[in-house]
């Protein structure tokens, strides 16, 4: 560890930070930019997440070249490849050490108040108190399972993605995976390849192709300004904050991973998995819908991608414009599943994840566990970061973290300033902020 | 991204939804969500035979006891083929006619928030059923549907991906929809 990360001492500081991952360190990074003393608290190691908190073979969603954050663009020579956790820990790491992030690591906040207009912090390696705090700690800190496991036969070996790692975790047998975001795809697809049959419960979902017209369908996302939509011009902020996953991978030949890709490699797809009783897993008959709606918004996405390269010109030295099949599900779809057959012997819950808030003893989660915020901006002097659409489409990704930290740093700059009064700004459509 | 495109931008589509009121209505129930629970209700009397006759009249929502502006009946009954007298419609035709009353209403609301305008909207719908099941002859067939199909035939001043598109929402956010394709805890008490 660099001797700069220790020179924070337990004590009284401007500004903590929870959490040492891309967030967190971007943020730190702007913060010192702005000469704001802060330390960063990490319950773990650096990239802590990424280092535990996921399967062996996850790449990311996105090609290199846009995995930049503030000052550290992508400088490896594969840009339209995809990072293994291993890349991206070790880009989380470097960066770090360049921008001599005060880190503490192994250092678990257990418990934060706010106190007379300023934030009382303990952690297991001493307390801390700041006149402002950003919560970095992430949107994926439990996984998210629904209530009707516990109806699952004792037989049955259950694993949650996030502590997945590869199938030989798994009995050998049928496997019944729940979810078809990104995650429950990817892990159907690796599952299935192992020799274990896979039965694929399959709710609402984004449907996506990896590539389009030549080009990464992230970089359409980002060149058509998808990516930079501000939360102000949504029609309904709540629904696109809880939006899973689109069906990607990051694979070395740029592969489209979708549900025809699993069924033409014999995965069997069911509805959303809707109860389980008297050891019987029961799923919606409403497969044929889910499937029906993602198929229609994914043609909306690429239409609009095409009328977008259309009237900017980009469309000229490009591929025509292509078309997807829609969704094959077959004539007879199972409604039920016999868990105590035999035929399945694990699940696996790809069913999301939810923020832990247990330490935060601030009356800002809602009763649903979400933290309530306006743009990031939390409370007064209390900011969050990473979260889902916080303020942009692209504010969970990694170089979404850029554009957020510029701008809650601002805020919180000013917040210090005593220039903003107590009641949150409110964002407006261009998403600079009324102060 | 998600917004939708209308291939025809008229200004006042009028399908006699009132959208306002129920987004209105969405955005109360979000800050009161006690007030956002309802009971439904019905109640059944024999009659002869097969024949019933259910009365719809009360329910309870917003807080409060609220009563239709009628009181309305449904009379079921078996056909004739059943050695019945038909003095009504079968029940499980009254679940298709909750599903395509559902789904249509569904239809008209997304509609008018999309601001298209329907002309036309007709749906046919078949359930497929093995009376085996009913009557005991084999176990491994269920009473129920083994299927239900609907079609709808549908004419608007839109695109046939905005069309499906919208019913494909009313499906998404059908409670009649869901009721079927969902399991429900159903209690039947005696006493």
């Amino acid at each position: 560890m660099p001797r700069q990360t220790m020179r924070a001492r337990t004590g009284i500081v401007d500004v903590v930070v929870v959490g040492a991952g891309h967030s967190g360190l971007a943020m730190s990074h702007r913060l010192s930019e702005l000469s704001i003393e802060h330390v960063v608290l990490e319950r773990g190691e650096i990239a802590n997440s990424w280092r535990r908190e996921r399967w062996d073979s996850l790449k990311l969603l996105t090609p290199n070249w846009m995995s930049r954050l503030p000052g550290a663009p992508y400088a490896g020579h594969d840009p339209d490849g995809y990072m293994n956790m291993d890349q991206v820990v070790g880009f989380v790491s470097t960066y770090a050490e360049k921008t001599a992030a005060p880190v503490r690591t192994s250092t678990t906040v257990l418990n934060v108040e706010e106190r007379d207009g300023a934030y009382s912090v303990s952690t297991d390696r001493g307390d801390w108190r700041s006149r402002a705090m950003v919560i970095a700690s992430g949107a994926c800190n439990e996984a998210s399972v629904p209530v009707c496991a516990q109806a699952v036969p004792d037989r049955i070996f259950q694993i949650t993605s996030k502590d997945y790692k590869s199938p030989g975790q798994l009995p050998e047998g049928g496997v019944l995976v729940v979810g078809a975001s990104a995650t429950g795809l990817q892990l159907a697809q690796e599952i299935h390849s192992s020799g274990r049959p896979v039965t694929l419960a399959v709710g609402e979902h984004v449907r996506m192709p990896r590539r389009y017209r030549g080009r990464d369908v992230q970089w359409w996302m980002l060149a058509s300004g998808i990516l930079d939509e501000c939360i102000a011009d949504v029609d309904d902020p709540v629904r696109v904050r809880r939006l899973p996953s689109p069906q990607l991978i990051g694979s070395e030949d740029h592969a489209t991973l979708d549900l025809n890709a699993l069924t033409a490699g014999g995965v069997q797809l069911v509805g959303r998995l809707a109860g389980i009783r008297a050891g019987k897993a029961q799923f919606s008959g409403s497969l044929r819908n889910v499937c029906s709606l993602a198929d229609l918004k994914m043609r909306r996405l690429l239409k609009a991608f095409d009328d977008w390269a259309a009237t900017t010109g980009a469309a000229d030295p490009m591929m025509p414009a292509e078309e997807f099949n829609a969704t094959r599900i077959g004539n007879s779809v199972p409604l039920g599943l016999d868990l105590n057959s035999g035929e399945i012997r694990s699940i696996v819950w790809a069913t999301g994840y939810r923020p832990d808030y247990s330490w935060l003893k601030v009356p800002v989660v809602d009763r649903k566990g979400q933290l309530q915020h306006d743009g990031g901006v939390v409370a007064p002097g209390l900011y969050a970061l990473g979260l889902p659409f916080m303020r942009r489409r692209k504010s969970s990704f990694i170089h979404g973290a850029e554009d957020d930290v510029r701008d809650l740093g601002r805020h919180l700059a000013a917040y210090l300033d005593k220039k903003i009064g107590v009641r949150p700004p409110f964002l407006t459509a261009n998403s600079e902020m009324v102060v | 991204m998600q917004k939708q495109q209308t291939t025809s931008k008229q200004a006042n589509a009028n399908n006699g939804v009132n959208v306002e009121a129920l987004l209105g209505a969405r955005e109360a129930l979000t800050q009161a969500p006690e007030a956002a629970r309802f009971k439904w209700r019905a109640s059944c009397e024999w009659l002869n035979g097969t024949h019933s006759r259910t009365t719809v009249d009360e329910y309870f929502g917003l807080g409060e006891a609220q009563k239709h502006r009628n009181v309305f009946q449904f009379d079921t009954d078996h056909p004739q083929i059943f050695a019945s007298e038909d003095n009504g419609a079968t029940p499980v035709e009254l679940v298709l006619v909750g599903l395509a009353g559902c789904l249509t209403a569904g239809i008209a609301a997304v509609a008018q928030n999309r601001n298209i305008q329907l002309r036309k909207v007709k749906a046919t719908l078949e359930a497929g059923m093995d009376i085996q099941g009913i009557l005991g002859i084999d176990s491994d067939v269920r009473n129920g549907f083994d299927g239900i199909k609907v079609h709808y035939d549908i004419d608007a001043d839109a695109s046939a991906d905005d069309i499906a598109s919208i019913v494909a929402q009313s499906q998404k956010r059908s409670a009649v929809f869901d009721i079927i394709t969902n399991p429900t805890d159903v209690t039947v008490t005696v006493g």
